[in-house]
Formats: structure tokens, sequence, C-alpha cells
């Protein structure tokens, strides 16, 4: 028999995560700080106009780009809160989760050959999505002593004349990283001069603890180059909803929406009736969720420095990214150890790419009594290599 | 930091001083300090634990009670309400619109109990036309606690 499978598929590599995550699953006593979702259930609201829609029978599909009230509440809440202005009706598209938006937007722009700037670390999607587009992925490895944000000059070292889109994953899974404005107008100007484009993938953009999150595309010049990418499982705490959106220059959405159409047909009908109630009434569960992390973090961050644990202070997302060079030890090797002595998940940092080397994720997605538990075993881990054992 | 720390210590007054100091991003002398403001200014009035009484062996019998009084000239339904509050098996006292004027909840031993209290002091009170016992049969939530079983964390141990 022939081979049944694709070359480029069958070369890609797995996700690094998947690796860990097969040993963690042997661990039924294990406890975990490895997660990349709120342990907020849906707000109740938000979740009974989903049924609500459901009971009155909802259960058709929306047209391909999503319902039209929705996309005017997000063009509505993107005004509100970033100043930014959108046609609701030719620049944005539904989709299924920011995870789709990433895909279909690649896919769009990409020609055979054209290189994508991939700041790392960062999600684990951007580099196959790339690739499975027919891009040439280009790393870019982000630095500790920079907090993780993206510099001008580090930018300007990556593009070449078949740079055609950056992505931007910021805030950021999974340092914790966030790009002031000052940070993106340094970098604008790099962006602006050498004519490319930018996918700004904004999912944590409600959860940052430092001022108010800005997006990229408030900058003069950069709306007109910019997909910008956000969707409610962070914010809202509705992962399993599967909903987020795109939305950017008119004729880079229109062909989104092709191949949404083409490979979709629409985002789920019920999620996006809840995502309606989410935009309009769901200010105060952010504010309300936002704080909760905001004080696990601090707590978090007075643990690490306590126990000498070397961390740069993150002010986005739900994630800490803590250094453990000290202990001479690889991210999987800790991250193995920790898990097998102590009972304890977290993810390698070179789950996110070969820069998180050295470092390790720790989702703080979790109730304080749980980061009590977890931190006070990572403290006796620690001691414990400390005094070489 | 009043109105997050408030939010705190209303779940949660057991929280230790320096944990409260830390999450908050503030010194601890600053808690310790806002903490003392709002005793003084009677904001904060106590320190309660929420009791699940239908767990223990002990017997506890709540009722809620719609109580209509003729409000006194110059005194309104202040009077009366203190009167009512001043029993100590009254466990709150709520001036409510609408049908009826007060809402006592009351804690007694037996229904018994309860039933003798609205009978021989409650209704006997000059101002107090009428009554309207309720008891509760069960809490499935109470004080924005949900006392049933808690919920296990079913997400996947490692998620992207």
């Amino acid at each position: 028999m022939r081979n049944p499978l694709a070359d480029k598929v069958v070369e890609l590599k797995p996700s690094g995560i998947r690796k860990f995550f097969d040993i963690v699953h042997e661990m039924k006593d294990a406890i975990s700080l490895g997660v990349g979702e709120p342990d907020f259930d849906t707000p109740w609201h938000i979740r009974d106009e989903g049924i609500y829609s459901l009971e009155q029978g909802r259960t058709i599909y929306t047209s391909n780009a999503g319902l039209k009230e929705l996309r005017q509440e997000i063009c509505n809440t993107l005004y509100r809160k970033q100043g930014l202005t959108y046609d609701p009706l030719t620049e944005v598209l539904i989709t299924v989760g920011g995870s789709e938006a990433i895909d279909m937007g690649l896919r769009a722009v990409i020609n055979p050959g054209d290189e994508v700037l991939i700041p790392q670390p960062s999600y684990v999607s951007y580099e196959p999505c790339a690739i499975l587009a027919g891009a040439t992925p280009v790393i870019i490895n982000l630095k500790a002593e920079n907090e993780f944000r993206l510099t001008a000059a580090e930018l300007e070292e990556a593009i070449t004349d078949k740079t055609k889109i950056l992505i931007l994953p910021f805030p950021n899974n999974p340092t914790g990283a966030i790009m002031e404005r000052k940070d993106l107008e340094e970098i604008a100007e790099v962006i602006l001069e050498h004519d490319i484009f930018v996918m700004s993938d904004e999912i944590y953009s409600e959860l940052t603890y430092k001022g108010k999150h800005v997006s990229i595309a408030e900058l003069p010049g950069m709306k007109e180059r910019t997909i910008l990418i956000n969707g409610f499982s962070k914010a809202y705490a509705m992962t399993g909803w599967r909903l987020g959106y795109a939305c950017g220059p008119a004729e880079i959405i229109k062909q989104m929406t092709k191949i949404h159409q083409f490979a979709i047909m629409c985002a789920p009908t019920t999620s996006q009736y809840a995502a309606i109630e989410a935009l309009k009434n769901g200010d105060d569960d952010i504010a309300e969720m936002r704080t909760a992390y905001n004080q696990r973090r601090r707590f978090l961050m007075n643990a690490f420095q306590e126990m000498g644990l070397e961390c740069f202070e993150p002010y986005g997302a739900f994630y800490v990214f803590p250094c453990i060079k000290e202990f001479g030890m690889t991210s999987d090797e800790f991250a193995g150890r920790f898990l097998e002595e102590e009972k304890v998940a977290v993810v390698p940092g070179t789950a996110f790419g070969d820069c998180g080397e050295g470092f390790l994720r720790i989702s703080y997605a979790y109730s304080l009594e749980h980061l009590k538990e977890a931190v006070s075993r990572l403290e006796r881990f620690v001691t414990k290599l400390r005094n070489g054992r | 930091m009043r109105e997050e720390l408030l939010a705190i210590i209303e779940k949660n007054s057991r929280i230790d001083l320096k944990e409260l100091a830390i999450i908050l991003g503030v010194q601890e002398i600053d808690v310790v300090n806002e903490m003392a403001a709002l005793e003084a200014e009677g904001i904060i009035c106590g320190y309660h634990t929420l009791i699940n009484w239908e767990k223990t062996n002990i017997d506890k019998v709540t009722a809620l009670i719609e109580v209509r009084v003729t409000p006194q000239r110059g005194h309104g339904f202040g009077n009366v309400a203190e009167r009512i509050q001043r029993y100590p098996e009254v466990n709150s006292v709520y001036l409510i619109s609408g049908g009826y004027d007060l809402m006592v909840i009351l804690e007694g031993r037996s229904l018994r109990e309860v039933s003798a209290f609205v009978s021989d002091k409650l209704s006997t009170l000059e101002q107090v036309l009428s009554t309207a016992t309720h008891f509760i049969l069960r809490k499935y939530k109470d004080h924005g606690t949900v006392l049933s079983q808690k919920k296990e964390d079913e997400r996947e141990m490692i998620t992207p």
C-alpha cells in the first residue's frame, strides 16, 4: 500500500506539551499548575443566554462571518475599550476560538516562501500553522532581561525581504509578559518602515495588571496592517464554548471568511448568543476575575521571592515564568523530577520554544488554597535541590 | 484597597494579615491600620463563621417572619424594630419594602420554640398588626456560598 500520509504533516513536530501531558496523565494523585484555562465557571448570566437560545430552538447555522448582532457588539466593545473602529459587516469574522483565527489569518496572507516572524516563548500553534500555510517560520528568541518583550532591535534583525507578517502574542502565554504603549510604538516604527503585517493575538487582553491593555492596532498607521485576534475563552472563562474573532482590513477578513466558510461554515450558534450577553453585561465579571488573578499573581511572586527563585514580574495573562537555571537542570528534567518527587505538574518552558529552556510555566488559574499547597511543595523541592540531593 | 480588602475578608475572615498584605500588594502595617479604621467606623461589625448546622447533630430551626406593624409618629419603624432586635433568638431584623414592613429572621431549637416566640412575644407587641412565619426547610446556598458538595476540578492537568 502507498504511504497514506502527507509529508508536511508527518514532519510537523508534535507539541512539546503533549509529551509531558502523557507523563502527567499516568499520575493520578498529582496536583497541577499546568493548565492554560481559567478555573472559574462561565458567569451564569452568560450560560443562561446560551441555554435560552437552545430553548428558543436557535440551533441553526448563522451567517458565515457570524451573527450580525455579535459582530456589532464586538465593534462596540473594541471601540469602548480600545478606541478602535471596525465595520461589523466587512471587518469582523467570528471564529471557533482564537486558534481558528490564527490558522485562517495565516492561510489568508501567506504565499509560498513567505517568512512569518514568531517571537518565542509563545503559544504552541503559531509555528505549525505557519508551516501548514506554506510559510517559513522565523523564530525571534525573546530574552528574560527584556522581561520577554519584543524589542525594535530584535525585530529589525529578524526581518528579511521575504518577511510578510509578524505574530505579536501579548499579553503572552507562557511568560505573562505584556507590551506597553512605548514598547509597541518602537516596534511599530520598524513594522511601517519594512511594510510588513501584524497578527496581534490579544486573547489575554482583559487580564493585564499594569494599566489598560494597549493594542498595536491603536497606533497610527497600524490598523490597516493588523489582524487583531481576540476571543471569549480567557476574559469570560468560556474556553469550552470555542469562540473567538478576528478584526482587520476588509480585504484580509474577506479572504479569511472565504476559507472559514469552506472549512468551518460558522462558529457554534449557541456560543455566539452567549457571547452577545458576555460583551453586553460581562464587564463586572471580568473585573472580579481579574482581581482574583492579580491576588494570586502577587501571592506567587512573593513566594518566589521568599524562596529565592528568580522571576521577572509578569503583568499579564495568568502565568508566571520562573527561572530554574541555578539548579543546572534542563526544564524538562526539573519538571519531570518535580512531578516525580513532589507530585506537582508544571510545564517546561521549552514546550513554548527552545528559548524557554531554563524556565517553567506556572499557571495561577487556581484557588489560593491550591496555590499554597503547590508552592509549599515547590519550596521543599527547591530546598532539597540546593542541599545537593 | 478598602473595597478589595472587604471583599476578601467577607469571604474569609480568618486570612492572616501577612497574606492579606501580599495578595493586596501593600504593607502589612497598612492592612492593620485599615482594618482598625474599618472596625472603628463600624464598617466591619464582626467576624463570623458560616456553619452548615444540618451536618451536625445539633437541632436548629430557622424561620423567616414577615411582620406588619403600625409605624409610630416621629419614630417610624425604628422603635418597634429596636424592640424586636433585643430578643437574643432574633438573628436579623430588616425593614422591607412591599407587602409587609419587617423581616425577622429567627433561630430556635425547635418548631415549638419558634412558634412560642411568635405567639407569645412577637404578636403580642402593641404595634404588631400581623405575622406570617416561614420555616426554612433546607439551605442550599448561604452568604454566597453553596453548601452542597464542592465541584471537582475537571480540567485537564496540562493544557497549552
